[in-house]
């Protein structure tokens, strides 16, 4: 497959590497000589100087045979000029992305016209992520599947924690509760578990349920509960923007610390009057004391520096505020951020570029099946994909014990039949039509198929 | 430094040259030549389990960056040779080992310079081996490894710019290994074609696939003492149209067969290339007219020798030792060009020429005109920095070493035309030099430590310089403090 991207940015930068793993050609195209020289070094991709709006550059760079053309320049204009191009030229797929919420809605207008398959919004994508911490505050991670039904979510085993030292075949028996621990974290090496596998302190541990199941065993297991009513903001980006909206409409009380005035001005403009906004320096230990930061139960970290954010998640922690939640950009510091002691981190450009993989990876039609949506689980070293099932996929009607599963690689972690949710175990079988979640190991997994020996 | 990357790698390359060794072998079986079937087998079964043994492990670190790729290719370029020598050593017909090394060396880097006296006497095999090493050498080992490895790692690319000549190495597909495939399929695709024109002009089977290794490979080693005195005309010009076209980058053919003749027809750097040989053909033909019978013999041997000379093969069709001195020098002067960037030759190469030439001049226009800007452009693009600096630095690196090889050869006591030649024919992969080096002679009288240096100088000028120069630092070898 063909794929062009326009833009050598953070999320260029990640969906190439991703791609160029996957057996998919890639051209990138950026004006930036050195960065596009770093980029082709680095992966297996083909660079091409030039701006990516322009018609010379991409006839050159033949975004007419492309299978798919990813706009993901810092200008949301220049996107969709890109998209609008080489849809023109003859690209069969195009993707922008668009962050400026006053487009939002006229994309969805003209994307016929503008020829747009798909547009991504990545300060939505980060506030939906941010808002499943919220529901699940226990959880280091929650990534959620068919709008939340699904969800999987991080846990890390501290002191005291009744599932040390269990197997996980005992936890099952014990609780009689429908979930899947379907990763295992210890010191860094992520495994696919069996029913064998011991649980030690300081594991994290990856289980996938239901929302109101995993509320059930926090409950059995004496789980510390959290509750969030509310939560503190740093930093009014359109990310604080969206979240606050989904914060309000589940009754959290909002405040955000915002320095700039102008744009404290515009969100008061914007957002319901029940938020409060304050123009205050999210730096300034004053402020935040002033303001009670230690009277929230949650705490999150959303200015444009990453450092800063660092910084102010690590004295909320000290503070022992609930929950804090912080925003980094740069994938380049994921191993530094994950050694400090941090509780939630969120990556808005590896969400973003999640949503492309899992796209392109929906459109190598596969025989049995296809990928509706990728999610990176346990330490960002495995995959969890949620495949729909056609109806001439081998694996339907089967019970599982009698499957011959690819060994310590796949776990079929969740079906989705009819809007409920399934918890798989060794009787349980697919039918056409299901969507199943599986976690796998392998990062070129296109087809249901594949996870059979 | 991701040391077991390198390892891995180089083993990888030794099981290659150990399966590239069968075709030898089978050409001693067939010429019933069973005395060297042993030579053969040794450095065959050593390269097969040391590599085996060295690529067996399975990585999890595949991470490798630029200084590794560099590493990688030198070393393997040094052990391909090292076991490429054992089969003339073994075999008795170059007993010393020192003078294989030469030899070997000359072949895989496609020089073409040799240390024997008397080519004819060699058996089949070995002369086939000799003229086989010229092939692999052209487009370079470590591409055709890339070409079949199925995965060959994110970072691949580096190896590729590592080996390949030119200023700046850029792909023609996405992938590498897809790009090391195409390059591969154009280089096979030319080499069949030059052997079967060469078999209808009437040369033997034998000589015309050695010859052809010689040619696209752009090495220069023969089955004749006399090289190309005594093959017909027609002969004589398909290989100067085949020697043209191997030192052609090969991004040109690229473009041909996927139609966008615009873009072929447009590329500088081969317009240069065609437009020097061009001058300099008519220049020398008609320098030398009075020594042939007729415009068409010293055309055929103008054309002949100009290509030889730009292409770094290093046949000859007459000795252009005894041509008058204004021929000589521009030959001479041909050397230092080389070919193409992304061909198979040797020497500076026409694009770093171009560039440095239009350098050269923006610099002294601006020295005219303090507050003109100027940039250096190729094939229409502004030329980058960096790799303005790259070729500066390249090319004067390559005087640095040209000076102070021919220094330590000149202990020898030859005279200063052959010493001169010789170092410069080694660094641009030429093969024969003039006076005592030239198309008549061979370096079979040098010592052994000017046969080392020459050796160095043709490892030095096949892999631009670079890598090897980067093996010898030190902080190269630092080892990382944690276990990987």
């Amino acid at each position: 497959m063909n794929v062009v991207i326009v833009g050598c940015g953070l999320v260029g930068r990640t969906v190439a590497q991703q791609l160029s793993n996957e057996n998919v050609d890639i051209t990138l195209i950026d004006n930036d000589y050195q960065t596009l020289k770093t980029v082709s070094d680095t992966y297996d991709v083909m660079g091409f100087c030039g701006n990516g709006a322009s018609y010379e550059v991409q006839v050159e760079a033949e975004t007419s045979k492309a299978d798919l053309l990813i706009a993901v320049t810092p200008s949301d204009e220049i996107n969709i000029l890109c998209c609008l191009l080489a849809k023109k030229l003859g690209a069969k797929n195009t993707i922008a992305r668009v962050r400026n919420p006053e487009y939002i809605h006229q994309l969805e207008f003209m994307k016929e016209d503008l020829g747009l398959s798909m547009s991504i919004n990545p300060e939505y994508a980060a506030a939906e992520e941010i808002m499943n911490l919220i529901r699940f505050p226990q959880a280091l991670n929650v990534q959620g599947f068919e709008n939340g039904r699904l969800n999987m979510v991080d846990l890390l085993l501290e002191e005291g924690n009744p599932l040390i030292g269990l197997k996980l075949y005992e936890i099952y028996k014990k609780y009689n509760i429908r979930l899947l621990i379907c990763a295992v974290n210890r010191n860094k090496e992520v495994i696919i578990p069996n029913g064998d596998t011991l649980l030690c302190e300081n594991d994290v541990i990856t289980i996938s349920t239901t929302q109101t199941e995993l509320e059930k065993f926090f409950e059995a297991a004496g789980i510390r509960k959290k509750v969030i009513d509310s939560a503190m903001i740093i930093g009014g980006s359109k990310i604080a923007y969206y979240l606050t909206q989904k914060l309000v409409e589940s009754g959290v009380d909002v405040k955000i610390i915002e320095k700039d005035e102008q744009r404290c001005v515009q969100l008061c403009e914007t957002l319901p009057s029940k938020v409060q906004i304050v123009n205050g320096h999210g730096m300034d230990e004053d402020t935040l004391d002033e303001e009670g930061m230690d009277e929230y139960d949650a705490f999150i970290a959303l200015t444009g520096v990453d450092e800063e954010n660092t910084i102010i998640s690590m004295y909320a922690n000290a503070k022992g505020i609930d929950k804090v939640i912080t925003k980094i950009n740069k994938m380049s510091i994921f191993d530094m951020i994950k050694s400090a002691d941090m509780d939630s981190i969120v990556f808005p450009k590896l969400i973003t570029s999640n949503i492309i993989v899992s796209y392109v990876r929906a459109m190598k039609n596969s025989v049995g099946s296809t990928v509706k949506a990728l999610h990176k689980i346990g330490d960002r070293k495995l995959d969890a994909l949620q495949f729909e099932i056609k109806e001439n996929a081998q694996i339907i009607g089967s019970p599982f014990k009698n499957l011959k599963f690819k060994e310590n690689n796949v776990l079929i972690a969740g079906i989705i039949r009819n809007e409920q949710v399934i918890i798989p175990d060794g009787n349980s079988s697919i039918q056409a039509g299901d969507s199943v979640i599986v976690v796998t190991h392998a990062s070129d997994l296109h087809d249901i198929n594949d996870i059979l020996r | 430094m991701n040391r077991k990357m390198v390892r891995t790698t180089i083993g990888q390359v030794m099981i290659v040259e150990a399966v590239l060794m069968v075709l030898p072998l089978i050409v001693a079986l067939i010429y019933k030549e069973y005395s060297l079937l042993l030579p053969f087998i040794i450095p065959m079964t050593f390269l097969a389990v040391i590599g085996y043994l060295m690529s067996r492990k399975k990585i999890e670190n595949m991470t490798i960056y630029a200084r590794e790729s560099f590493v990688i290719v030198a070393l393997s370029w040094i052990v391909v040779s090292m076991f490429g020598a054992l089969p003339f050593v073994l075999s008795g017909e170059i007993p010393s080992y020192v003078d294989a090394l030469f030899e070997i060396v000359s072949g895989f880097t496609t020089t073409g310079a040799s240390i024997l006296t008397d080519v004819e006497a060699m058996s089949r095999s070995l002369l086939f081996w000799r003229s086989f090493s010229h092939w692999i050498g052209g487009m370079g080992v470590l591409v055709f490894l890339l070409a079949l490895v199925p995965n060959a790692g994110n970072r691949s690319m580096n190896i590729m710019k590592a080996e390949s000549p030119g200023p700046s190495v850029s792909k023609l597909v996405p992938k590498t290994k897809e790009t090391a495939k195409i390059l591969y399929t154009i280089y096979l695709g030319i080499t069949v074609i030059e052997i079967i024109l060469l078999l209808i002009a009437g040369m033997p089977l034998f000589d015309s696939i050695l010859h052809t290794f010689g040619t696209v490979g752009t090495g220069g080693f023969g089955v004749k003492a006399d090289s190309y005195g005594s093959y017909n005309a027609a002969c004589q010009w398909i290989t100067t149209i085949f020697m043209m076209l191997s030192g052609t980058n090969f991004t040109f053919f690229y473009y041909l067969i996927i139609k966008t003749y615009y873009k072929a027809f447009t590329m500088e750097e081969v317009r240069w290339y065609y437009g020097i040989f061009a001058a300099a053909t008519i220049i020398i033909t008609i320098n030398i007219l009075h020594m042939y019978s007729g415009v068409f013999e010293s055309l055929t041997h103008a054309a002949f020798t100009v290509a030889t000379a730009m292409t770094t093969t290093g046949y000859a069709t007459t000795n252009f030792d005894l041509w008058p001195s204004f021929s000589k020098t521009i030959v001479v002067v041909l050397m230092f060009f080389g070919a193409c960037a992304g061909s198979t030759g040797g020497g500076i190469k026409t694009s770093r020429l171009v560039i440095a030439l239009k350098y050269c001049y923006y610099e002294v226009k601006k020295m005219l005109f303090p507050k003109t800007v100027n940039i250096v452009k190729m094939d229409g693009k502004a030329v980058e920095d960096s790799v303005i600096r790259g070729t500066n630095v390249f090319i004067l690196l390559y005087c640095f070493i040209a000076i102070v090889s021919v220094i330590i050869i000149s202990f020898d006591g030859f005279d200063m035309t052959s010493n001169f030649t010789a170092i410069i024919s080694a660094l641009s992969n030429i093969g024969p030099g003039l006076s005592m080096v030239g198309p008549a002679g061979n370096f079979s009288a040098y010592s052994n430590l000017s046969k080392l240096v020459i050796t160095l100088d043709m490892l030095l000028g096949r892999l631009e310089i670079f890598p090897i120069l980067l093996l010898m630092a030190p902080s190269n070898w630092k080892k990382s403090k944690k276990k990987r």
